[in-house]
């Protein structure tokens, strides 16, 4: 079947089998790598990105699901201004170690933040539970997060 | 890696549209609803159906709703849609205490009430919320609608009364003024399912219980109730006493099987517990305290 979808702003049209998983979609047709792809089980949370302005994992979504919405993906974070002050709070507090788990790590940041801009360290830890980084650096996401909530975007951050 | 054994996909227009649908591919087609229960048991090739009918797009579905005395829930009202309802909460805290410990954010952003109740597993938070409340589901058939029971929904683990070329479209919950209402579930991690739950109601008037509900899940409660227990404490004042006796008869109905998430007895006991801590919550809070 023929779908389209809308990645980060741009329209991608392919012929895809009905079983293909979105988080394929985004790798293997749109050509973009930097969403994870982990567990397989719903588990890791490496392949959360947006559909329709909401983070889901995308191994447990149909690309003919996401057939006429818009996803954002890791590489729609970074803007003409600059970095999304979540990417620059994960460099700021080293916020990742191997970064297997950080595109996704992000992507929810950037949801909680876009409902929640000052979480406590609480509505964080609660935010990233169904993601899993295996080199267990949570203290530094978590104060990544943090950074980006104390700095949401300003010229400033995006010099 | 896990991918889906081959199949086709369709979107429904409408709930009529769907049915059709459905009795057209015949029993190898399925509801696809937020996919958080179906494609995971696609992946396992547990479930292999040939056709897949998507629901996203009904909007007659979704949202929440007061009708006369009822809290109605559209099929594909999501996990965090009932989570951050404030029409839900106004009526029963174990709507957000279910539900916070339902999966985690990322799956309650996807997964659907509707999707929960038909895939019917025998851990599921809300088939313990859903027997505690005595809530209703409407099954909708080509010919016309039917309501049934939660308590008689369920023919076993992963089986409903929804038929082929039949689907859930609601699901029901009767107010009750005055009731109070808790939800205890304990998991091996954050998002796992339930080791055991319990979710309770408790009308208390003028000192004694009037009314009440006790639901559990994961141990092997028929109809994932404790009918003894509520039984047991109508008429009677909800003291420590009253509460421990009923926690222990919701104890004796259940029937866990020891498996990875623990043995029997363990599970038994906190069947026990869970509803002993919920009840004392609930009667607490239908007292205003």
């Amino acid at each position: 079947m023929q779908v389209t979808i809308n990645v980060n702003g741009e329209p991608i049209t392919r012929d895809v089998e009905p079983r293909k998983l979105l988080v394929h979609f985004i790798r293997e047709d749109a050509e973009l790598r930097g969403t994870h792809w982990g567990c397989d089980t719903s588990n890791c949370g490496a392949c959360t990105l947006w559909v329709d302005g909401e983070a889901v994992k995308s191994c447990t979504v149909l690309a003919a699901q996401a057939d006429g919405h818009d996803v954002r993906t890791v590489e729609g974070m970074e803007t003409e201004a600059g970095l999304d002050p979540v990417q620059q709070g994960f460099i700021e507090c080293h916020g990742l170690q191997c970064g297997f788990c950080t595109p996704g790590m992000m992507m929810t940041a950037r949801w909680l933040l876009d409902h929640n801009p000052h979480p406590s360290e609480e509505e964080i830890r609660e935010a990233i539970s169904g993601q899993i980084c295996r080199c267990t650096g949570y203290k530094n996401i978590v104060e990544a997060i943090q950074w980006a909530a104390d700095h949401p975007a300003t010229s400033e951050v995006n010099a | 890696m896990q991918t889906p054994a081959p199949t086709d996909y369709v979107r429904a227009t409408s709930v009529a549209n769907a049915i059709a649908l459905l009795e057209e591919h015949g029993e190898e087609a399925r509801i696809l609803a937020g996919g958080h229960s179906l494609l995971p048991m696609m992946k396992l090739r547990i479930a292999r159906p040939e056709m897949l009918i998507d629901i996203n797009d009904l909007d007659e579905l979704r949202g929440i709703r007061v009708e006369g005395d009822e809290l109605v829930l559209g099929a594909m009202v999501t996990h965090r849609e009932v989570l951050e309802s404030p029409i839900l909460s106004e009526h029963y805290a174990v709507f957000r205490e279910a539900e916070k410990v339902i999966a985690d954010p990322l799956v309650r952003n996807r997964g659907t009430v509707g999707g929960s109740m038909c895939q019917a597993d025998p851990s599921e938070d809300l088939s313990a919320l859903g027997a505690a409340l005595r809530g209703t589901v409407v099954i909708q058939n080509s010919s016309g609608s039917r309501t049934v029971p939660l308590r008689e929904f369920h023919e076993g683990p992963y089986e409903t009364k929804v038929g082929p070329a039949e689907m859930l479209t609601e699901v029901r919950f009767p107010i009750r003024p005055g009731a109070g209402s808790a939800y205890e579930k304990v998991e091996r991690r954050v998002g796992d399912w339930a080791v055991c739950s319990a979710g309770v109601f408790v009308t208390v008037k003028d000192g004694v219980v009037a009314d009440c509900g006790i639901g559990l899940t994961a141990v092997g409660a028929e109809h994932f109730c404790a009918p003894d227990a509520e039984a047991f404490l109508i008429g009677k004042a909800p003291t420590e006493e009253n509460l421990r006796a009923a926690a222990k008869l919701a104890g004796d109905a259940s029937d866990p099987s020891s498996d990875q998430r623990g043995p029997a007895d363990y599970k038994k006991h906190l069947a026990e517990e869970l509803t002993f801590r919920a009840l004392t919550r609930a009667a607490a809070a239908s007292q205003g305290a």
